[in-house]
Protein backbone atom coordinates (compact mmCIF):
# COMPACT_ATOMS: atom_id res chain seq x y z
CA UNK A 1 0.00 0.00 0.00
CA UNK A 2 1.48 3.33 -1.03
CA UNK A 3 0.18 6.43 1.49
CA UNK A 4 0.22 10.11 0.23
CA UNK A 5 -0.52 13.25 0.45
CA UNK A 6 -3.24 15.25 -1.11
CA UNK A 7 -1.74 18.89 -1.52
CA UNK A 8 -0.39 20.01 -4.21
CA UNK A 9 3.08 21.31 -2.32
CA UNK A 10 3.07 17.31 -0.83
CA UNK A 11 2.60 15.52 -4.90
CA UNK A 12 6.25 16.88 -5.27
CA UNK A 13 7.16 13.94 -3.05
CA UNK A 14 9.46 16.11 -0.70
CA UNK A 15 11.27 13.18 1.02
CA UNK A 16 10.95 13.37 4.81
CA UNK A 17 13.61 12.56 7.10
CA UNK A 18 15.39 9.61 6.80
CA UNK A 19 14.48 9.30 2.76
CA UNK A 20 11.23 8.39 0.55
CA UNK A 21 10.84 4.56 1.53
CA UNK A 22 10.96 5.48 6.00
CA UNK A 23 8.77 8.50 4.84
CA UNK A 24 5.85 6.24 3.14
CA UNK A 25 6.00 3.68 6.01
CA UNK A 26 5.48 6.63 8.55
CA UNK A 27 2.34 8.05 6.43
CA UNK A 28 0.60 4.71 6.74
CA UNK A 29 1.51 4.08 10.44
CA UNK A 30 -0.10 7.88 11.20
CA UNK A 31 -3.24 6.63 8.55
CA UNK A 32 -3.69 3.72 10.59
CA UNK A 33 -3.59 5.65 13.78
CA UNK A 34 -5.56 8.59 12.85
CA UNK A 35 -8.39 6.54 11.60
CA UNK A 36 -8.30 3.04 13.67
CA UNK A 37 -9.77 4.24 16.62
CA UNK A 38 -12.92 5.49 14.67
CA UNK A 39 -13.26 2.32 12.55
CA UNK A 40 -12.86 -0.12 15.01
CA UNK A 41 -15.85 1.60 17.31
CA UNK A 42 -17.95 1.83 13.97
CA UNK A 43 -17.50 -1.89 13.16
CA UNK A 44 -17.92 -2.95 16.66
CA UNK A 45 -21.48 -0.85 17.35
CA UNK A 46 -22.64 0.23 13.81
CA UNK A 47 -21.15 -2.94 11.19
CA UNK A 48 -21.56 -5.69 13.56
CA UNK A 49 -25.15 -5.21 15.25
CA UNK A 50 -26.47 -4.52 11.58
CA UNK A 51 -24.61 -8.03 11.16
CA UNK A 52 -26.33 -9.73 13.96
CA UNK A 53 -29.56 -8.27 12.93
CA UNK A 54 -29.36 -9.93 9.73
CA UNK A 55 -28.27 -13.21 11.73
CA UNK A 56 -30.78 -13.33 14.40
CA UNK A 57 -33.78 -12.52 11.43
CA UNK A 58 -32.95 -15.63 10.14
CA UNK A 59 -33.64 -17.59 12.98
CA UNK A 60 -36.56 -18.15 15.59
CA UNK A 61 -36.45 -19.03 19.39
CA UNK A 62 -38.24 -22.63 19.89
CA UNK A 63 -38.99 -23.96 23.25
CA UNK A 64 -37.86 -27.70 23.43
CA UNK A 65 -40.04 -30.82 23.71
CA UNK A 66 -42.42 -29.52 26.62
CA UNK A 67 -41.05 -26.51 27.39
CA UNK A 68 -37.99 -27.83 29.78
CA UNK A 69 -34.61 -26.53 29.16
CA UNK A 70 -35.28 -23.75 27.83
CA UNK A 71 -35.69 -22.06 24.35
CA UNK A 72 -33.28 -23.29 21.03
CA UNK A 73 -32.83 -21.34 17.92
CA UNK A 74 -34.07 -22.86 15.20
CA UNK A 75 -32.93 -21.53 11.34
CA UNK A 76 -36.22 -20.13 9.62
CA UNK A 77 -35.07 -18.77 6.66
CA UNK A 78 -37.46 -15.77 5.78
CA UNK A 79 -40.23 -17.18 8.41
CA UNK A 80 -39.81 -13.41 10.14
CA UNK A 81 -40.24 -11.94 7.41
CA UNK A 82 -43.06 -12.84 5.82
CA UNK A 83 -44.67 -12.68 9.41
CA UNK A 84 -43.74 -9.64 9.80
CA UNK A 85 -45.26 -8.14 6.45
CA UNK A 86 -47.98 -10.64 7.42
CA UNK A 87 -48.96 -9.01 10.83
CA UNK A 88 -51.68 -6.38 10.25
CA UNK A 89 -50.55 -4.31 13.22
CA UNK A 90 -46.97 -3.95 11.30
CA UNK A 91 -48.88 -2.67 8.08
CA UNK A 92 -50.88 -0.51 10.38
CA UNK A 93 -47.38 1.27 11.38
CA UNK A 94 -46.93 2.00 7.99
CA UNK A 95 -49.96 3.31 7.11
CA UNK A 96 -49.93 5.80 10.08
CA UNK A 97 -46.17 6.38 9.34
CA UNK A 98 -47.80 7.19 5.13
CA UNK A 99 -49.95 9.91 6.79
CA UNK A 100 -47.38 11.37 9.44
CA UNK A 101 -44.68 11.99 6.72
CA UNK A 102 -47.32 12.85 3.84
CA UNK A 103 -48.03 15.75 6.32
CA UNK A 104 -44.95 16.49 8.36
CA UNK A 105 -42.43 16.70 5.27
CA UNK A 106 -44.09 19.02 3.40
CA UNK A 107 -45.16 21.06 5.95
CA UNK A 108 -41.33 21.47 8.02
CA UNK A 109 -39.33 21.76 4.94
CA UNK A 110 -41.52 23.62 3.22
CA UNK A 111 -42.10 26.07 6.37
CA UNK A 112 -38.27 26.06 6.64
CA UNK A 113 -37.92 27.56 3.00
CA UNK A 114 -40.42 29.84 3.21
CA UNK A 115 -38.89 31.79 6.32
CA UNK A 116 -35.31 31.18 4.95
CA UNK A 117 -36.31 33.30 1.64
CA UNK A 118 -37.95 35.63 4.30
CA UNK A 119 -34.77 36.25 5.86
CA UNK A 120 -33.05 36.10 3.12
CA UNK A 121 -35.10 38.37 1.30
CA UNK A 122 -33.60 41.68 2.62
CA UNK A 123 -36.91 42.84 3.94
CA UNK A 124 -36.53 41.25 7.30
CA UNK A 125 -36.23 43.11 10.63
CA UNK A 126 -33.76 41.58 12.87
CA UNK A 127 -32.21 38.73 11.37
CA UNK A 128 -30.08 37.10 13.95
CA UNK A 129 -32.77 37.38 16.52
CA UNK A 130 -35.29 35.37 13.84
CA UNK A 131 -32.52 32.81 13.24
CA UNK A 132 -31.63 32.15 16.69
CA UNK A 133 -34.92 32.34 18.16
CA UNK A 134 -36.98 29.90 15.43
CA UNK A 135 -33.50 27.83 16.00
CA UNK A 136 -34.31 27.08 19.46
CA UNK A 137 -37.31 24.59 19.66
CA UNK A 138 -34.16 22.19 18.32
CA UNK A 139 -31.97 22.68 21.24
CA UNK A 140 -35.01 20.91 23.41
CA UNK A 141 -34.90 16.93 23.06
CA UNK A 142 -37.08 15.54 21.72
CA UNK A 143 -38.55 13.70 24.57
CA UNK A 144 -38.70 16.98 26.63
CA UNK A 145 -40.68 18.56 23.62
CA UNK A 146 -42.97 15.78 23.57
CA UNK A 147 -43.46 16.13 27.43
CA UNK A 148 -44.05 19.93 26.83
CA UNK A 149 -46.68 19.57 23.64
CA UNK A 150 -48.37 16.89 25.71
CA UNK A 151 -49.31 19.27 28.73
CA UNK A 152 -50.11 21.74 25.91
CA UNK A 153 -52.42 19.02 24.04
CA UNK A 154 -53.69 18.34 27.55
CA UNK A 155 -57.56 19.83 28.55
CA UNK A 156 -57.38 21.00 31.81
CA UNK A 157 -54.02 22.16 31.94
CA UNK A 158 -53.70 23.38 27.93
CA UNK A 159 -54.37 27.15 27.67
CA UNK A 160 -54.48 26.03 23.89
CA UNK A 161 -57.45 23.61 24.30
CA UNK A 162 -58.75 25.88 27.34
CA UNK A 163 -58.75 29.18 23.99
CA UNK A 164 -59.95 26.97 21.20
CA UNK A 165 -62.99 25.97 23.50
CA UNK A 166 -63.35 29.65 24.68
CA UNK A 167 -63.71 30.02 20.61
CA UNK A 168 -66.14 27.15 20.32
CA UNK A 169 -63.50 24.84 18.80
CA UNK A 170 -63.63 21.22 20.61
CA UNK A 171 -60.45 19.43 18.98
CA UNK A 172 -59.30 16.41 20.57
CA UNK A 173 -55.39 16.64 20.13
CA UNK A 174 -55.23 12.81 21.69
CA UNK A 175 -58.17 11.82 20.58
CA UNK A 176 -58.83 9.82 16.73
CA UNK A 177 -56.40 12.88 15.06
CA UNK A 178 -53.51 12.29 17.29
CA UNK A 179 -51.09 12.33 14.15
CA UNK A 180 -51.69 16.28 13.52
CA UNK A 181 -50.54 16.90 16.86
CA UNK A 182 -47.17 14.39 16.37
CA UNK A 183 -46.49 15.88 12.92
CA UNK A 184 -46.84 19.74 15.09
CA UNK A 185 -44.22 18.13 18.23
CA UNK A 186 -42.05 17.64 14.81
CA UNK A 187 -42.61 20.17 12.92
CA UNK A 188 -42.03 22.58 15.98
CA UNK A 189 -38.64 21.02 16.50
CA UNK A 190 -37.12 20.51 13.23
CA UNK A 191 -38.41 23.72 11.02
CA UNK A 192 -35.84 26.15 12.50
CA UNK A 193 -33.01 23.57 12.25
CA UNK A 194 -33.84 23.12 8.38
CA UNK A 195 -34.04 27.04 8.04
CA UNK A 196 -30.86 27.66 9.32
CA UNK A 197 -29.41 25.41 6.65
CA UNK A 198 -31.34 27.21 3.92
CA UNK A 199 -30.67 30.22 4.98
CA UNK A 200 -26.79 29.63 4.92
CA UNK A 201 -27.10 27.52 1.75
CA UNK A 202 -28.73 31.39 0.21
CA UNK A 203 -26.14 33.45 1.62
CA UNK A 204 -23.97 31.57 -0.36
CA UNK A 205 -25.29 32.43 -3.86
CA UNK A 206 -22.86 34.75 -5.14
CA UNK A 207 -24.54 37.92 -4.90
CA UNK A 208 -24.24 39.24 -8.80
CA UNK A 209 -26.33 36.84 -9.61
CA UNK A 210 -29.30 37.91 -7.77
CA UNK A 211 -28.12 41.49 -8.91
CA UNK A 212 -28.32 40.65 -12.73
CA UNK A 213 -31.65 38.70 -12.28
CA UNK A 214 -32.89 42.06 -10.46
CA UNK A 215 -31.72 44.68 -13.16
CA UNK A 216 -33.60 42.28 -15.81
CA UNK A 217 -36.78 43.67 -13.71
CA UNK A 218 -37.53 40.45 -11.66
CA UNK A 219 -39.65 40.61 -9.02
CA UNK A 220 -39.06 39.31 -5.29
CA UNK A 221 -41.09 36.61 -5.62
CA UNK A 222 -39.90 35.66 -8.87
CA UNK A 223 -35.97 35.70 -7.68
CA UNK A 224 -36.78 33.71 -4.76
CA UNK A 225 -38.48 30.94 -6.82
CA UNK A 226 -36.75 30.93 -10.40
CA UNK A 227 -33.39 31.70 -8.90
CA UNK A 228 -33.05 30.97 -5.45
CA UNK A 229 -34.69 27.60 -4.77
CA UNK A 230 -32.91 25.97 -7.73
CA UNK A 231 -29.70 27.01 -6.93
CA UNK A 232 -29.87 25.94 -3.62
CA UNK A 233 -31.37 22.65 -4.39
CA UNK A 234 -28.53 20.37 -3.12
CA UNK A 235 -29.29 21.66 0.19
CA UNK A 236 -32.39 20.86 -0.34
CA UNK A 237 -32.16 16.70 -1.92
CA UNK A 238 -30.02 16.88 1.22
CA UNK A 239 -32.45 17.95 3.99
CA UNK A 240 -35.14 16.00 2.32
CA UNK A 241 -32.83 12.54 2.80
CA UNK A 242 -32.28 13.44 6.27
CA UNK A 243 -35.90 13.98 7.40
CA UNK A 244 -37.39 11.29 5.35
CA UNK A 245 -34.70 8.82 7.36
CA UNK A 246 -35.87 10.60 11.01
CA UNK A 247 -39.62 10.43 9.84
CA UNK A 248 -39.18 6.64 9.56
CA UNK A 249 -37.45 6.24 13.15
CA UNK A 250 -40.46 7.81 14.11
CA UNK A 251 -40.88 6.77 17.83
CA UNK A 252 -39.86 9.27 21.10
CA UNK A 253 -43.11 11.58 20.56
CA UNK A 254 -45.41 9.06 20.05
CA UNK A 255 -44.23 6.97 23.13
CA UNK A 256 -44.41 10.29 25.18
CA UNK A 257 -47.80 10.34 24.35
CA UNK A 258 -48.53 6.44 24.30
CA UNK A 259 -49.85 6.69 28.17
CA UNK A 260 -52.33 9.49 27.57
CA UNK A 261 -53.17 9.43 24.14
CA UNK A 262 -56.05 7.20 23.15
CA UNK A 263 -55.30 7.53 19.47
CA UNK A 264 -51.57 5.88 19.97
CA UNK A 265 -50.99 2.39 20.52
CA UNK A 266 -47.70 0.64 21.61
CA UNK A 267 -47.17 -0.72 17.70
CA UNK A 268 -48.24 2.61 16.67
CA UNK A 269 -45.23 3.17 14.32
CA UNK A 270 -42.68 0.91 12.35
CA UNK A 271 -40.09 1.08 15.38
CA UNK A 272 -42.54 0.94 18.18
CA UNK A 273 -43.55 -2.06 16.61
CA UNK A 274 -40.05 -3.25 16.76
CA UNK A 275 -39.38 -2.52 20.32
CA UNK A 276 -42.67 -4.32 21.26
CA UNK A 277 -42.03 -7.07 19.54
CA UNK A 278 -38.33 -7.32 21.66
CA UNK A 279 -39.07 -6.25 24.80
CA UNK A 280 -42.90 -6.75 24.81
CA UNK A 281 -43.54 -10.47 23.44
CA UNK A 282 -39.66 -11.45 23.60
CA UNK A 283 -39.47 -12.01 19.80
CA UNK A 284 -36.10 -10.96 19.17
CA UNK A 285 -36.25 -12.36 15.14
CA UNK A 286 -39.35 -11.25 14.32
CA UNK A 287 -37.83 -7.50 15.93
CA UNK A 288 -34.83 -7.53 14.15
CA UNK A 289 -36.58 -8.77 10.74
CA UNK A 290 -38.70 -4.95 11.33
CA UNK A 291 -35.79 -3.47 11.87
CA UNK A 292 -33.92 -4.93 8.81
CA UNK A 293 -36.34 -4.04 6.55
CA UNK A 294 -37.25 -0.22 8.30
CA UNK A 295 -32.97 -0.01 7.64
CA UNK A 296 -33.39 -1.20 3.94
CA UNK A 297 -36.26 0.76 3.42
CA UNK A 298 -34.25 3.88 4.27
CA UNK A 299 -31.41 3.10 1.92
CA UNK A 300 -33.72 2.86 -0.55
CA UNK A 301 -35.81 6.12 -0.36
CA UNK A 302 -32.25 7.98 0.36
CA UNK A 303 -30.59 6.02 -3.15
CA UNK A 304 -34.03 6.80 -5.00
CA UNK A 305 -33.93 10.75 -3.81
CA UNK A 306 -30.49 11.60 -4.61
CA UNK A 307 -30.92 9.79 -8.09
CA UNK A 308 -33.83 12.07 -8.27
CA UNK A 309 -32.02 14.91 -7.00
CA UNK A 310 -28.70 14.34 -9.27
CA UNK A 311 -30.77 14.07 -12.24
CA UNK A 312 -32.86 17.39 -12.42
CA UNK B 1 -44.35 40.99 -0.60
CA UNK B 2 -43.77 43.79 1.69
CA UNK B 3 -41.53 44.85 4.64
CA UNK B 4 -44.39 44.65 6.86
CA UNK B 5 -45.61 41.54 5.71
CA UNK B 6 -42.80 39.66 5.81
CA UNK B 7 -41.89 40.51 9.57
CA UNK B 8 -45.49 39.81 10.24
CA UNK B 9 -45.13 36.35 9.15
CA UNK B 10 -41.55 36.23 11.02
CA UNK B 11 -42.87 37.51 14.04
CA UNK B 12 -46.29 35.02 13.98
CA UNK B 13 -43.82 32.21 13.36
CA UNK B 14 -41.43 33.24 16.38
CA UNK B 15 -44.33 33.42 18.73
CA UNK B 16 -44.89 29.48 17.65
CA UNK B 17 -42.00 28.92 18.34
CA UNK B 18 -41.19 30.21 21.78
CA UNK B 19 -45.00 30.13 23.33
CA UNK B 20 -44.22 26.77 24.98
CA UNK B 21 -40.76 27.13 25.80
CA UNK B 22 -42.71 30.42 27.82
CA UNK B 23 -45.37 28.11 28.78
CA UNK B 24 -43.18 26.18 30.58
CA UNK B 25 -41.74 28.72 32.50
CA UNK B 26 -45.09 29.51 34.10
CA UNK B 27 -46.16 26.01 34.28
CA UNK B 28 -42.67 25.50 36.59
CA UNK B 29 -43.80 28.54 38.98
CA UNK B 30 -47.04 26.82 39.76
CA UNK B 31 -48.60 24.51 42.78
CA UNK B 32 -50.27 21.22 41.11
CA UNK B 33 -53.71 23.19 41.74
CA UNK B 34 -53.08 26.24 40.40
CA UNK B 35 -51.84 24.31 37.08
CA UNK B 36 -55.37 23.52 36.70
CA UNK B 37 -57.18 26.38 37.79
CA UNK B 38 -55.32 29.36 36.02
CA UNK B 39 -54.54 30.55 32.96
CA UNK B 40 -51.61 28.97 31.07
CA UNK B 41 -49.64 32.72 30.57
CA UNK B 42 -50.31 34.25 33.66
CA UNK B 43 -48.14 34.04 36.91
CA UNK B 44 -50.47 31.87 40.19
CA UNK B 45 -48.70 32.19 43.34
CA UNK B 46 -45.20 31.46 42.93
CA UNK B 47 -44.36 27.85 43.47
CA UNK B 48 -41.17 27.52 42.07
CA UNK B 49 -39.03 27.02 45.23
CA UNK B 50 -41.31 24.49 46.42
CA UNK B 51 -40.90 22.98 43.04
CA UNK B 52 -37.75 22.85 42.90
CA UNK B 53 -37.30 21.15 46.11
CA UNK B 54 -39.54 18.49 45.36
CA UNK B 55 -37.54 17.81 42.13
CA UNK B 56 -34.28 17.81 43.90
CA UNK B 57 -36.27 15.20 46.95
CA UNK B 58 -37.52 13.08 44.80
CA UNK B 59 -36.33 9.25 45.20
CA UNK B 60 -33.41 10.04 47.00
CA UNK B 61 -32.18 12.91 44.31
CA UNK B 62 -31.77 10.92 41.66
CA UNK B 63 -32.55 14.32 39.59
CA UNK B 64 -29.20 15.42 40.36
CA UNK B 65 -27.93 11.77 39.51
CA UNK B 66 -29.55 11.88 36.00
CA UNK B 67 -28.35 15.48 35.12
CA UNK B 68 -24.84 14.09 36.04
CA UNK B 69 -24.96 11.13 34.05
CA UNK B 70 -26.43 13.21 30.88
CA UNK B 71 -23.24 15.63 31.34
CA UNK B 72 -21.20 12.62 31.79
CA UNK B 73 -22.65 10.72 28.78
CA UNK B 74 -22.63 14.01 26.50
CA UNK B 75 -19.78 15.66 27.83
CA UNK B 76 -17.53 12.90 27.88
CA UNK B 77 -18.50 11.02 24.55
CA UNK B 78 -18.46 14.09 22.53
CA UNK B 79 -15.46 14.71 24.46
CA UNK B 80 -13.39 11.74 23.39
CA UNK B 81 -15.77 11.38 19.99
CA UNK B 82 -14.80 14.82 18.50
CA UNK B 83 -11.47 13.83 19.07
CA UNK B 84 -12.09 10.69 17.09
CA UNK B 85 -13.86 11.91 13.97
CA UNK B 86 -11.44 14.67 13.85
CA UNK B 87 -8.42 12.54 13.54
CA UNK B 88 -10.36 10.59 11.13
CA UNK B 89 -11.67 13.27 9.18
CA UNK B 90 -8.10 15.14 9.06
CA UNK B 91 -6.51 11.81 7.67
CA UNK B 92 -9.36 11.49 4.99
CA UNK B 93 -8.64 15.36 4.01
CA UNK B 94 -4.64 15.67 4.09
CA UNK B 95 -3.45 12.02 3.04
CA UNK B 96 -4.24 9.66 0.17
CA UNK B 97 -4.35 5.66 0.11
CA UNK B 98 -5.92 2.90 -2.16
CA UNK B 99 -9.74 2.60 -1.78
CA UNK B 100 -9.63 5.84 0.37
CA UNK B 101 -13.07 7.11 -1.52
CA UNK B 102 -14.92 3.73 -0.51
CA UNK B 103 -14.11 3.71 2.92
CA UNK B 104 -15.51 7.30 3.32
CA UNK B 105 -18.97 5.91 1.45
CA UNK B 106 -18.70 3.44 4.08
CA UNK B 107 -18.68 6.77 6.63
CA UNK B 108 -21.74 8.11 4.52
CA UNK B 109 -23.74 5.28 4.90
CA UNK B 110 -22.84 5.27 8.65
CA UNK B 111 -24.56 8.76 8.50
CA UNK B 112 -27.63 7.02 6.91
CA UNK B 113 -28.24 3.97 9.01
CA UNK B 114 -31.50 4.76 11.74
CA UNK B 115 -29.78 4.34 14.81
CA UNK B 116 -32.58 2.50 16.08
CA UNK B 117 -32.09 -0.27 13.65
CA UNK B 118 -28.36 -1.02 15.75
CA UNK B 119 -30.11 -0.22 18.74
CA UNK B 120 -31.66 -3.68 19.53
CA UNK B 121 -29.17 -5.80 17.91
CA UNK B 122 -26.97 -3.56 19.99
CA UNK B 123 -28.82 -4.45 23.41
CA UNK B 124 -28.53 -8.24 22.63
CA UNK B 125 -24.83 -8.10 21.53
CA UNK B 126 -24.15 -6.10 25.05
CA UNK B 127 -26.40 -8.37 26.84
CA UNK B 128 -23.97 -11.24 25.46
CA UNK B 129 -20.99 -9.42 26.87
CA UNK B 130 -22.85 -8.57 30.11
CA UNK B 131 -22.24 -4.96 29.90
CA UNK B 132 -26.14 -4.10 29.08
CA UNK B 133 -27.25 -1.70 32.13
CA UNK B 134 -24.21 -0.44 32.67
CA UNK B 135 -22.27 3.04 31.86
CA UNK B 136 -20.74 1.24 29.05
CA UNK B 137 -23.51 0.07 27.37
CA UNK B 138 -24.48 3.64 26.58
CA UNK B 139 -21.08 5.62 26.28
CA UNK B 140 -19.24 3.53 23.95
CA UNK B 141 -21.70 3.15 21.34
CA UNK B 142 -22.87 7.01 21.90
CA UNK B 143 -18.70 8.14 20.92
CA UNK B 144 -19.42 6.60 16.97
CA UNK B 145 -20.73 9.84 14.94
CA UNK B 146 -20.07 9.82 11.33
CA UNK B 147 -21.60 12.85 10.66
CA UNK B 148 -18.41 14.30 12.47
CA UNK B 149 -15.63 12.56 10.50
CA UNK B 150 -17.89 14.33 7.50
CA UNK B 151 -17.48 17.64 9.18
CA UNK B 152 -14.09 16.90 10.13
CA UNK B 153 -12.94 16.35 6.46
CA UNK B 154 -14.73 19.16 4.94
CA UNK B 155 -13.50 21.99 8.21
CA UNK B 156 -10.20 19.90 7.96
CA UNK B 157 -10.04 21.39 4.08
CA UNK B 158 -10.98 24.64 4.97
CA UNK B 159 -9.18 25.62 8.17
CA UNK B 160 -5.41 23.73 7.82
CA UNK B 161 -3.28 24.87 4.88
CA UNK B 162 -1.11 21.95 3.13
CA UNK B 163 1.78 24.30 2.90
CA UNK B 164 1.40 24.44 6.93
CA UNK B 165 1.89 21.11 6.78
CA UNK B 166 4.32 20.57 4.87
CA UNK B 167 6.55 23.30 6.46
CA UNK B 168 6.46 21.33 9.82
CA UNK B 169 7.43 18.06 8.04
CA UNK B 170 10.81 19.71 6.88
CA UNK B 171 11.28 21.25 9.88
CA UNK B 172 11.28 17.36 10.90
CA UNK B 173 8.40 17.10 13.08
CA UNK B 174 7.05 13.01 12.45
CA UNK B 175 3.28 12.57 11.53
CA UNK B 176 1.64 12.67 14.49
CA UNK B 177 3.68 15.43 16.09
CA UNK B 178 2.41 17.36 13.34
CA UNK B 179 -1.23 16.64 13.72
CA UNK B 180 -1.11 17.36 17.38
CA UNK B 181 0.98 20.70 17.67
CA UNK B 182 0.22 22.16 13.86
CA UNK B 183 -3.28 21.06 12.73
CA UNK B 184 -5.19 20.24 16.29
CA UNK B 185 -4.86 24.04 17.08
CA UNK B 186 -5.86 24.62 13.72
CA UNK B 187 -9.10 22.70 13.84
CA UNK B 188 -10.16 23.80 16.93
CA UNK B 189 -12.83 25.47 15.84
CA UNK B 190 -13.50 22.20 13.56
CA UNK B 191 -13.24 20.54 17.50
CA UNK B 192 -15.97 22.85 18.87
CA UNK B 193 -18.38 22.14 16.13
CA UNK B 194 -18.63 18.62 15.94
CA UNK B 195 -18.74 18.21 19.59
CA UNK B 196 -21.78 20.43 19.80
CA UNK B 197 -23.21 18.21 16.95
CA UNK B 198 -22.35 15.15 19.21
CA UNK B 199 -23.00 16.95 22.32
CA UNK B 200 -26.85 17.66 21.71
CA UNK B 201 -27.13 14.05 19.59
CA UNK B 202 -25.84 12.61 23.01
CA UNK B 203 -28.05 14.57 25.18
CA UNK B 204 -30.77 14.17 23.47
CA UNK B 205 -30.93 10.32 22.81
CA UNK B 206 -33.30 8.69 24.19
CA UNK B 207 -34.14 4.69 22.31
CA UNK B 208 -30.17 3.70 23.14
CA UNK B 209 -30.83 4.29 27.15
CA UNK B 210 -34.10 3.26 26.96
CA UNK B 211 -33.19 0.09 25.55
CA UNK B 212 -29.95 -0.60 27.50
CA UNK B 213 -30.51 0.28 30.91
CA UNK B 214 -33.36 -0.61 33.86
CA UNK B 215 -30.99 0.77 36.21
CA UNK B 216 -32.84 4.35 37.32
CA UNK B 217 -29.29 5.58 38.53
CA UNK B 218 -27.84 5.32 35.04
CA UNK B 219 -30.40 6.80 33.31
CA UNK B 220 -30.17 10.52 31.04
CA UNK B 221 -32.38 13.31 31.73
CA UNK B 222 -34.76 12.64 29.05
CA UNK B 223 -35.30 8.42 30.14
CA UNK B 224 -35.68 9.71 33.73
CA UNK B 225 -38.41 12.45 33.09
CA UNK B 226 -40.08 10.14 30.66
CA UNK B 227 -39.97 7.44 33.47
CA UNK B 228 -41.51 10.22 36.38
CA UNK B 229 -43.88 11.27 33.11
CA UNK B 230 -45.31 7.37 33.63
CA UNK B 231 -46.10 7.71 36.73
CA UNK B 232 -48.95 10.72 36.10
CA UNK B 233 -51.72 9.02 35.40
CA UNK B 234 -51.13 7.35 38.77
CA UNK B 235 -49.95 9.67 40.36
CA UNK B 236 -50.97 13.51 39.26
CA UNK B 237 -48.58 15.42 41.46
CA UNK B 238 -45.77 13.95 39.30
CA UNK B 239 -46.96 16.83 36.84
CA UNK B 240 -45.46 19.75 38.80
CA UNK B 241 -41.94 17.37 38.71
CA UNK B 242 -42.27 16.71 35.41
CA UNK B 243 -42.84 20.07 33.77
CA UNK B 244 -40.32 21.64 36.57
CA UNK B 245 -37.38 18.69 35.45
CA UNK B 246 -37.95 19.45 31.48
CA UNK B 247 -37.25 23.32 32.67
CA UNK B 248 -34.51 22.58 34.13
CA UNK B 249 -32.87 20.02 31.48
CA UNK B 250 -33.66 22.56 28.93
CA UNK B 251 -32.16 26.12 30.14
CA UNK B 252 -28.31 24.84 30.26
CA UNK B 253 -28.68 23.74 26.36
CA UNK B 254 -30.49 27.11 25.33
CA UNK B 255 -27.82 29.05 27.36
CA UNK B 256 -24.85 26.90 25.24
CA UNK B 257 -26.55 27.30 22.46
CA UNK B 258 -26.67 30.88 22.46
CA UNK B 259 -22.97 31.76 23.62
CA UNK B 260 -21.57 29.07 21.10
CA UNK B 261 -23.65 30.40 18.19
CA UNK B 262 -20.38 30.97 15.74
CA UNK B 263 -19.85 26.97 16.03
CA UNK B 264 -23.18 25.15 14.96
CA UNK B 265 -23.88 27.82 12.62
CA UNK B 266 -20.27 26.99 10.90
CA UNK B 267 -21.11 23.25 11.09
CA UNK B 268 -24.54 23.85 9.63
CA UNK B 269 -23.41 25.66 6.61
CA UNK B 270 -20.75 22.93 6.16
CA UNK B 271 -23.20 20.83 6.26
CA UNK B 272 -25.44 22.35 3.40
CA UNK B 273 -23.12 23.43 0.42
CA UNK B 274 -21.11 20.18 -0.22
Amino acid sequence: MTATYVDGAARQRVPARGGPLRGHRARRWAIVLFTAPFFVLFAAVVIAPLGYALWLSLFKEQSSGLGFGGAQSVFNGLENYLNTVADQAFRDGFLVLAGYSALYIPLMLGGALVLALLLDSGAALLRRFFQLALFMPHVVPGVIAGLIWLYLYLPGISPIVAALRDGGIHWDFLGDRVVSSVVNVAVWEWTGYNMIIYFAALQAIPREVLEAATMDGARGIDVALRIKVPMIRGAVITTLIFTIIGSLQLFNEPVVMDGVSDGIISTWTPNMYAYFEAFGKNNYGQAAAASIMLAALASVLSYFVTKWGNKK
Amino acid sequence: MSRGAVNTFLLVATAYMLLPLTWLLFAATKSLPDLYATPGFAFADLNLGANLSAVAAENDSVFFRWYLNSLLYAGLGAGLGGLISVACGYAFDKYDWPGKEKLFGLVLLGVLVPTTATALPLYLLASKIGVVNSFWAVFIPSLVHPFGVYLARVLSAGYVPGEVLEAARSDGADEVRTFRSVALPMLLPAYVTIFLFQFTGIWNNFFLPLVMLSDQRLFPLSLGLYSWNTQVTAFPEYSTLVITGSLLSVVPLLVVFVLLQRFWRAGMTAGSVK
